[in-house]
């Protein structure tokens, strides 16, 4: 089986492609953020020198939010577009999860930060176990939008060591040195970004009981699905909307 | 010969939509879906909501323009997007579709301009109209005075200097209550109203005798409003919009005239959301046949936002040899004639 990945949620732009047990080939920039530029020529360059046509792609697979919203958006409608033209489908992986599964393997809790602006962090805390020799995530905190302060008291109360990584740490490693009780550290370079290979990888695990006989996918809302059904996951409200909330809320 | 078929794309605004045409001016579908709705208790379109909405939008519309036109994405010959002027957010999901889509089928792309397309979509319904011609592009977010110099080929002589004259409408439509969107509204209760009642400003801009500015007209509406205000007097809501649209008529219409005489064009059109608007129409089919000149306007459905009218102007800019790579990029403020 052949997985297409792709990472547009931050300023990484990456796209990896998975052949069962191996990543065949990956393709990640972080240096400047025009996602709607580079996203598809990266993919067209990846593939050109696999020698791997897309129509051989089995299915999509996509970090589906949360991240900055163009980016998701860039994202989204190229993996849909990838997705109706092949009639393949979609699988969507939260962005947390898919930076968070850069660390499979590490004793450590792994707590991802992306930088989300408005003073909060798109967060989540995960660890691994392994069964059967393979390393299975498991979700402690969901992903969540919320203070780093926040963030900190959850990490405290779980009293277990812990790696951060994503854009968010050079933005709150202060707040983390200060209020972190726990033993800490900071991801490599190597492994501290979105990376798409990631993203395939977690996919692979998550899809396996739902591939069926003939070599197809079963769909199962939220995880696998299609270029109509696929949709990013925002986490927030835009602000136009946020705002006629909170005026409704003080008028009641 | 074998018959060429486009896919248009558009997503700049508030509109979902996607077409298939035959040979350039042959309507095989035409689908549109108008968030209008959703931004309506805003007072007017929300980017993020729209950018979000159009995800939600693009594939089963592009779909249903598909399955209605009874092609595939193999038949086609080209697709081809709006990827400018607009916002930014809404045109980043039109083109990121309309690139992978062409990628994944390989079918070559063009990257339209979005007033191209309202200018294109008089070829639609008259298979006669080949440029030269002049056209007045007039919407929520535009108003250009064009000569058409070949297909592909535009110079704008006159532009607005502040709003648009769509804008003014919706602005003006809100202050007297009538709410959002502006254009119809107006154009709907004016027929009740007296437009010689209340006398406006016709505002003329320094020296370039053919560029607009609506700001000051739509200051003078409001002033107009708070003085009843102050006065504790009432006003007649027709009678300021019939009056208020009166002095965007004349305007458009003097302005358009000045043009086509300067120049001496024996054709003009005009499109964009607001050529929908009954009383310019009619002003315009006046001073034109006055002047002997052929005046040509799209249907409403062609006016308002629609990929018809991008994938007419795809047809022309593919037979021109335009092709866009993977890289085409969404450009907000992208000028008329420039790539």
């Amino acid at each position: 089986m052949k997985l297409l990945a792709m990472d547009s949620s931050g300023n990484v732009a990456s796209v990896a492609l998975l052949e069962e047990d191996k990543i065949i080939g990956e393709y990640s920039t972080n240096h400047k953020k025009t996602h709607s530029q580079t996203l598809l020529p990266m993919l067209d360059t990846m593939l050109e020198e696999l020698g791997i046509t897309l129509e051989e792609v089995d299915a999509f697979t996509i970090a589906a939010g949360p991240g900055s919203f163009t980016g998701l958006r860039i994202g989204a409608a190229t993996v849909k577009g990838l997705a109706y033209a092949l009639q393949k489908p979609i699988i969507s992986i939260p962005t947390v999860e898919g930076l968070a599964f850069n660390l499979a393997g590490t004793d450590a809790y792994v707590v991802p930060l992306m930088d989300a602006r408005r003073a909060q962090v798109y967060t989540g805390v995960y660890c691994f176990e392994a069964t059967n020799h393979t390393y299975r995530m498991k979700e402690l905190v969901p992903q969540c939008a919320i203070p780093v302060a926040e963030l900190m008291e959850k990490v405290n109360a779980l009293g277990h060591p812990v790696i951060f990584l994503g854009d968010g740490v050079p933005v709150y490693e202060d707040q983390i040195r200060e209020l972190c009780k726990v033993d800490y550290s900071f991801a490599p370079q190597h492994m501290n970004r979105q990376r798409a290979a990631a993203v395939a990888a977690l996919a692979y695990q998550k899809i396996k009981p739902h591939l069926l006989e003939d070599g197809t996918l079963e769909s199962v809302p939220g995880l696998i699905e299609d270029a109509y059904t696929f949709a990013p996951e925002y986490l927030r409200l835009s602000q136009a909307e946020r705002e006629k909330k909170e005026r409704e809320k003080e008028k009641a | 010969m074998k018959d060429t078929l486009i896919l248009g794309i558009e997503s700049s605004c508030d509109e979902t939509a996607a077409a298939v045409l035959k040979n350039g001016r042959e309507v095989l579908s035409n689908v549109i879906y108008s968030q209008i709705d959703l931004h309506t208790v805003y007072g007017g379109v929300v980017p993020e909501i729209a950018s979000r909405k159009h995800i939600e939008k693009v594939i089963p519309v592009v779909d249903k323009a598909l399955q209605e036109a009874n092609v595939t994405l193999s038949d086609l010959d080209a697709i081809a997007v709006t990827y400018g002027p607009g916002l930014v957010g809404p045109l980043l999901v039109g083109v990121s579709a309309a690139k992978s889509i062409s990628m994944a089928s390989h079918v070559p792309l063009v990257g339209v301009h979005h007033i191209e397309g309202h200018i294109s979509a008089n070829y639609i319904e008259n298979k006669e109209l080949e440029p030269p011609f002049a056209c007045l592009v007039v919407s929520g977010g535009h108003s250009h005075l064009v000569v058409v110099k070949d297909y592909g080929e535009y110079e704008v002589i006159g532009k607005t200097r502040d709003d648009a004259a769509g804008e003014a409408f919706d602005k003006v439509a809100r202050a007297i209550g009538l709410g959002y969107p502006g254009g119809p509204k107006i154009d709907k209760v004016s027929k009740e109203g007296n437009p010689e009642a209340i006398v406006f400003p016709r505002a003329k801009v320094g020296e370039s005798v053919y560029d607009f500015s609506f700001s000051g007209l739509k200051s003078a509406v409001l002033n107009y409003l708070n003085t009843c205000e102050m006065k504790g007097e009432s006003y007649n809501q027709a009678d300021v919009a019939a009056s208020f649209q009166k002095a965007v008529v004349d305007v458009l219409v003097d302005h358009s005239m000045h043009a086509i005489q300067e120049y001496g064009f024996k054709k003009f059109a005009i499109a964009g959301g607001v050529a929908s608007n009954s009383t310019l129409r009619t002003a315009m089919e006046k001073a034109c046949s006055k002047r002997g000149v052929e005046f040509y306007h799209p249907s409403p459905i062609y006016c308002t936002d629609n990929a018809a009218m991008i994938a007419c102007a795809g047809y022309y800019e593919f037979q021109k040899g335009v092709r866009s790579g993977l890289d085409l990029n969404a450009i907000p403020n992208l000028k008329l004639g420039e790539r």
